[in-house]
């Protein structure tokens, strides 16, 4: 079982490998969303520190959301969703195995690149470690939600746009607590404590739910 | 008489019966809701009281709230059919929840008018991110999520299992949303529901607050029926039943 | 070992097929026969478990396909219209992914030798994106070397195939007849069988 997901987390990371332009383009979503901003509501030290944690969280969920429409579309149509679903493995195991995936590609990369986003809006050294930590966490639940989302509209009309309408209500309590940890995180990083338990919950519970009912949506999808 | 529920379970048979019944819901909401309003205009305090007097605009109240409430209660309806269908895969179910899904976007958007006129002439603002506020706004995105899902899967049987695995898990997240928008901080978390607690309403409000509450009940049932018949005769269309209805009619 | 009692399936609005009861034992090979669009290709699906039925049931081996879940899916090889593999990677790459999710501990020599025996030799490593459509077929179809299930379920695999390929898959497929396996595949050719008996099944009018 193990390897089964060690297989597709493999295969999927080295596909995306091979086209290099979707990692990619996810990263320069972010970075051109968060740097927009401070062109559209001024560049003053202040408003930029008070923004930055609702900015970043903000370009985070929609960086999120464009990537997860690839997420199942290109194995729906080639077939290889239906063998996905014919083995005798686990789904939601499977399903877990490309969330994963697929969080290594977009997710991480927005962890990895927050820092440079801190300078941009003069975030403090806890703010920033904090903005790290809260994406570090927070993104992998936007992924495990998103994946939900990107089950149930595979292969419908107006899937980006429909996504998005299903999904953003979704993220809200990850946003709220994000970008709240953020914020408090200019205080030191022991006030941030109670905003890393909840999301840290929010997480574990993504965990173990998300991938079971992706992989039920994934089965209504492919009748 | 005994009620055998299961014989009402199957769209041919539901479909008849709910015809009879519309009528009937109509009228007790047109009674009640006239009644309820009548009360809320002449038989309640002019002002609402308080450190904070509102004048008579408060009246709107009378229909947000019930409206309010109706759009969560609906949205739980929608979810145990959604469930239902889900299931024990039957067909009555699925068609319930799709028709139950306008009425309630609809209340949904009540609330939102009424409380944006409300916040308007009470304090000023037509908008001000009050967290149950914030959360009718997130409710009514969950409804349209759900029709617009529907709507764009062309295969109803798809399109039917899709939009209740959305509602269900729609239902799972309402709480977590509610509670993230009222307590952003989990700190310190602030009085949930600020002087709206029914025993200190004035009596005359509650009741015609209730009055209300059941006139939009009697209208969701004749709405939700009059809508359901019509997705009945749409799916069954081959039906034999269906077809000797039309012949007798033309 | 299958077995499908009043099936019934619609499509939408179209009611494709209803009271559909079939039994089919080792070492038969069940040929779906149908017009375009008289629902074999909906049937084969609902036989596999990525459909469900509007009526009736499906029991492998006497439990219902339903209550069974993946341990069906252990069973089962499908193959669909869709070829089921990745154009970015290579045919062995391909290959060996599908066995690992097999659960099967293939070791490399038979994957290389199923693409050889396929026809593949010296396509093995290449993108399947470069193939042609044929080829890419035989990648696909290489599966039925490397599985172990005992039901083949395939939907019209003959297409894309040149006259080797065709006269290679007829002979793998009475082999497995042979061995005691059961097929069930539309198309709208004739597979000669060496061993076991051949039912046919008409769907529509």
């Amino acid at each position: 079982m193990w390897r089964s997901f060690v297989c597709v987390l493999g295969r999927d990371i080295t596909l995306a490998m091979r086209r290099r332009t979707e990692v990619l383009t996810t990263l320069f979503f972010f970075v051109i969303v968060v740097s927009l901003f401070p062109l559209g509501v001024g560049t003053e030290k202040e408003t930029l520190r008070m923004l930055g944690p609702g900015v970043v969280w903000v370009a985070a969920l929609l960086a999120s959301m464009l990537a997860l429409e690839r997420l199942f579309s290109a194995d729906y149509e080639d077939g290889t969703l239906e063998q996905l679903l014919m083995t005798a493995q686990p789904l939601p195991l499977l399903v877990l195995a490309k969330v994963a995936a697929h969080w290594l590609l977009t997710g991480l990369p927005l962890v990895v690149i927050a820092p440079l986003v801190g300078l941009q809006y003069h975030m403090g050294d806890s703010s920033v470690l904090a903005m790290v930590l809260s994406l570090l966490v927070g993104t992998p639940v936007l992924s495990l939600i998103g994946s939900i989302g990107a089950a149930l509209t595979l292969g419908v009309r107006g899937g980006g746009i429909l996504l998005s309408l299903l999904i953003l209500p979704l993220y809200i309590p990850v946003l709220v607590y994000g970008a709240g940890a953020v914020a408090v995180g200019a205080d030191g990083l022991a006030e941030t404590q109670p905003f890393f338990s909840l999301l840290g919950s929010f997480l574990l519970l993504a965990l173990i739910l998300s991938p079971l009912a992706a992989g039920a949506a994934l089965r209504i999808s492919v009748e | 008489m005994r009620l055998n529920w299961f014989k009402y379970s199957s769209p041919a048979t539901f479909y008849p019966l709910a015809g009879k019944l519309i009528p009937w819901f109509a009228a007790v909401a047109g009674v009640l809701t006239l009644a309820g309003l009548y009360w809320g205009f002449f038989h309640t305090p002019d002002q609402l009281g308080g450190t904070n007097p509102q004048k008579e605009y408060y009246r709107i109240i009378f229909v947000h709230v019930p409206a309010a409430w109706m759009s969560m209660w609906i949205y739980l309806v929608l979810a145990a059919y959604s469930a239902l269908g889900l299931i024990f895969n039957t067909r009555l179910s699925y068609m319930m929840a799709k028709a139950s899904a306008p009425t309630g976007a609809i209340f949904t958007f009540i609330a939102l008018w009424t409380g944006a006129f409300w916040g308007r002439t009470s304090w000023g603002t037509y908008w001000d991110w009050d967290p149950r506020l914030t959360s009718e706004l997130i409710l009514f995105f969950l409804y349209a999520g759900y029709i617009a899902l529907h709507s764009a899967i062309d295969d109803p049987r798809r399109a039917d299992k899709a939009a209740s695995l959305l509602a269900i898990v729609g239902m799972v997240m309402i709480p977590v949303i509610y509670w993230s928008i009222n307590c952003p901080d989990p700190t310190k978390c602030s009085a949930l529901h600020q002087q709206s607690a029914p025993s200190q309403m004035d009596g005359n409000i509650l009741a015609s607050m209730l009055l209300l509450t059941f006139g939009f009940w009697s209208y969701s049932f004749a709405a939700i029926f009059m809508r359901v018949r019509g997705v009945i005769l749409n799916r069954e269309a081959d039906a034999a039943w269906v077809r000797t209805l039309v012949e007798n009619q033309t | 070992m299958l077995e499908v009692v009043d099936l019934e399936c619609r499509r939408g609005d179209r009611q494709l097929f209803s009271g559909l009861s079939f039994d089919l034992s080792v070492g038969t090979l069940l040929h779906v026969r149908g017009r375009n669009g008289s629902g074999k290709t909906t049937l084969l699906r609902a036989i596999c478990g990525l459909l469900a039925a509007d009526a009736g049931e499906i029991r492998w081996r006497g439990e219902s396909i339903r209550a069974l879940g993946d341990d069906y899916h252990e069973d089962v090889l499908y193959l669909g219209h869709l070829n089921g593999i990745k154009s970015d990677l290579s045919g062995i790459e391909n290959l060996r992914i599908a066995a690992t999710l097999d659960g099967d501990e293939a070791d490399e020599g038979r994957l290389w030798r199923a693409l050889k025996h396929m026809g593949l030799a010296g396509f093995e490593d290449l993108p399947t994106k470069v193939l042609s459509q044929g080829q890419k077929k035989r990648v696909a179809l290489a599966r039925v070397l490397v599985s172990r299930a005992p039901l083949w379920i395939l939907d019209e695999p003959f297409t894309a195939l040149d006259v080797d390929a065709v006269d290679l898959l007829q002979i793998l497929i009475a082999q497995h007849i042979a061995d005691d396996g059961m097929v069930v595949l539309t198309t709208h050719q004739e597979v000669p069988l060496t061993s076991g008996q051949i039912r046919r099944l008409h769907l529509g009018d």
